[in-house]
């Protein structure tokens, strides 16, 4: 059984420029849409021509960029727009978290917004009030529920809005990013009842940056750029696709430090860096057990004797994977002047699949830095598999005794 | 037209909700809180007396010279006035005021003008005891005319349901409407017989201006209230018949037009 099915959604949006060209009021009117004789230049396809089936019982992710029209896909499916092309078809009652407390009126109070917002969302006034004391606790606002709500701070608004919607019961629900909001307890709080709605067999369709939540919680991922698919299966693998996407587009670009994440006098300067296999041709992406240079040019403007060379890796979540530099491991600088070439060697990755960054940096003993490159590079590793954590030992597994186990049958 | 006298039963609970949003939240927070619905009224009703009634002095013999027939014929007007004007100016703002929810909610935008008509309408009930109570107490006789006002109220809230229906599906796309309407709502108020009645002497001599003011569909409704409430009189049933059929017309172009741009809407709030 199908919860949704998408056949063929295209959704247009019109531009707008400041000088608006429009028709007739009339052409407006009689042809029913505003896009008649629009050239193509003035449109934008938010969503363009998405086939998807999600299944009942599903609990499903959209990932990608901002403005890849995962949001609008959102609003299609919960009804708030329709498209300018293709069918859509929804079993069930679908409730959207999409604006958590949209139609609360700041003057009255939060009981009185739970009624309001509860209608719209489609409960009767019976079951709100079956739901309210739930609700209330859910929010964790009992003290303050009887305050008009512009008395809330933001973070009460957002627990008012989403204990409500959580709480219509419906059998789609539609989760845009909401639950970026709220400190992390809440955040928590609102997770475990996603997936208390999961275990009970709901519909799930959720929008999302968090990648890692996707591949904790969805069965199935689509990835979605400029409006179009471009690939659904499972998390790990959609997500891996996203992320490789994302970084050929940045790979692709010139180094281009900014002030922000660069800084130093430059009296030895950081001229180019760059990543090579040990092939000595430049790359990005490497296998997992492949060998890895870093190769910086650096031009020293007058004699220096007091220099450091470092370099720091960093995983997609910030954490500082390796880090070192000649100090640390007793070079003893003696003297540089003009250029030269620092190369540092990997003879073998052995990380677990993933996006890195890398920092590079020439600094004195004491710190000072002539030139300190933040996220100066990029680079990605590919390995087999799922395995969690950073560093990917060498490593067999071994069984004795009684234990039947079947070796792995290789995936790619 | 069907599909959207269904909206008023499949959507009851929506619009009771909305609706008392509104009346409750339009005076939260003030001191007197929901006695302003009985003082606005009062105070305009005083506003006018003193400026029409004492000042200006109406040289009408309808009035027998005395301002406070003049305030309280007035008051049988202004009120209703209040209730349509209240109407066409929200409805000029209706789509783009509550973008929010038509954006992130699903739920028939055709209910946003339907509260707006009904909220503005209980509004208007709250006034008429006073009307009656200042009757009563100036010893004006109450007639049971005064019964017969349900009808009129049902002409005028048809009329405003269909020009808000109108209006606001415009003014989403054509924003320019929300201007023009403020201004036309000022002539329109000084074309209908309010603070002049139509047994004004100009009126009377000059034939083709009866006429364009009974073309103000407004004329006719705003009589219907001063009959059953002032003049206690029977209403001009026949005009009104016409108005509502013509009310009737208008609503469903409303609607038509409504449900034509309604897909605008969430791109244009």
């Amino acid at each position: 059984m199908k919860a949704v099915i998408l056949k063929d959604v295209t959704k247009y949006y019109r531009r707008f420029t400041s000088r608006r060209k429009f028709q007739t009021l009339k052409s407006a009117i009689l042809e029913r849409n505003l896009f008649a004789h629009l050239s193509p230049k003035e449109i934008v396809k938010a969503v363009d021509g998405v086939s998807l089936e999600i299944e009942k019982g599903e609990t499903f992710g959209i990932i990608g960029e901002n403005g890849s029209g995962k949001s609008t896909l959102l609003k299609l499916i919960a009804g708030i727009t329709k498209p300018t092309s293709g069918t859509i078809q929804v079993n069930g009652k679908v409730s959207a978290l999409i604006e958590l407390g949209a139609g609360f009126h700041p003057e009255i109070s939060g009981r009185e917004n739970i009624y309001i917002n509860g209608i719209m969302l489609g409960l009767s006034k019976k079951e709100i009030d079956e739901k309210i004391d739930e609700i209330i606790k859910f929010a964790e606002l009992e003290d303050f529920i009887d305050m008009p709500v512009k008395a809330y701070s933001s973070g009460m608004y957002m627990r008012l809005g989403f204990s409500v919607a959580i709480n219509v019961n419906p059998d789609i629900l539609l989760v845009d990013e909401v639950l970026a909001v709220g400190d992390a307890s809440f955040v928590q709080k609102g997770l475990e009842k996603i997936k208390e709605m999961k275990r009970a067999g709901k519909t799930i369709v959720f929008v999302t940056h968090a990648l890692d939540l996707t591949q904790k919680i969805c069965h199935r991922v689509a990835w979605m750029k400029k409006g179009k698919v471009m690939m659904v299966g499972e998390p790990k693998e959609v997500v891996d696709r996203y992320l490789m996407d994302a970084l050929g587009k940045e790979s692709s670009a010139e180094l281009k430090a900014t002030s922000t994440d660069r800084w130093g006098n430059r009296e030895i300067e950081i001229k180019e860096v760059w990543l090579e296999n040990l092939q000595g041709k430049r790359t990005t992406h490497f296998d997992y057990g492949e060998g890895m240079r870093i190769i910086m040019k650096v031009e020293a403007k007058s004699r220096q004797e007091d220099f450091v060379f470092g370099v720091g890796i960093f995983n997609s979540e910030g954490v500082n994977v390796y880090g070192t530099n000649t100090h640390l491991e007793y070079f003893k600088p003696k003297a540089i002047d003009g250029e030269a070439t620092v190369i540092f060697e990997i003879p073998a990755l052995h990380l677990i699949n993933g996006t890195y960054t890398v920092d590079v940096a020439v600094h004195r003993e004491d710190g000072f830095a002539y030139d300190y490159i933040k996220n100066a590079l990029k680079f990605r590793v590919h390995s087999l598999s799922r395995e969690v954590g950073i560093w990917r030992p060498p490593h067999e597994w071994r069984f004795e005794g009684g234990v039947k186990i079947e070796p792995p049958r290789r995936k790619d | 037209m069907k599909a959207f006298f269904r909206i008023y039963s499949e959507y009851r609970a929506l619009i009771k909700t909305l609706v008392s949003r509104e009346l409750k939240a339009r005076y939260r927070g003030s001191i007197l809180g929901f006695l302003w619905s009985f003082l606005n009224p009062l105070l305009l009703l005083v506003v006018y007396t003193v400026v029409f009634g004492f000042i200006l002095r109406p040289r009408d013999p309808a009035f027998a010279g005395n301002p406070f027939n003049y305030a309280l014929f007035l008051f049988s007007g202004l009120l209703p006035w209040v209730w349509f004007s209240a109407c066409v100016l929200e409805a000029t703002t209706l789509i783009l005021i509550n973008g929010n929810i038509l954006k992130k909610v699903m739920f028939p935008a055709e209910v946003l003008p339907i509260v707006s008509v009904t909220a503005n309408f209980i509004h208007f009930l709250f006034g008429v005891p006073i009307l009656l109570v200042f009757e009563i107490a100036l010893g004006h006789p109450i007639t049971p005319y005064v019964l017969l006002s349900p009808l009129v109220m049902l002409v005028q809230y048809t009329f405003s349901l269909g020009l808000s229906l109108l209006l606001s599906a415009l003014s989403a796309n054509f924003r320019d409407l929300q201007h023009l309407m403020a201004n036309i709502v000022t002539l329109w108020f000084f074309a209908t017989p309010i603070i002049y009645p139509m047994s004004f002497g100009v009126i009377q001599q000059h034939r083709w201006l009866k006429a364009i003011l009974y073309l103000n569909p407004m004329t006719h409704i705003i009589e219907g209230y001063q009959r059953a409430f002032y003049y206690g009189s029977m209403i001009p049933y026949k005009r009104l018949g016409v108005t509502f059929i013509l009310s009737l017309i208008l609503l469903w172009l409303g609607y038509w037009v409504f449900d034509r741009l309604r897909d605008t809407f969430v791109e244009e709030a």
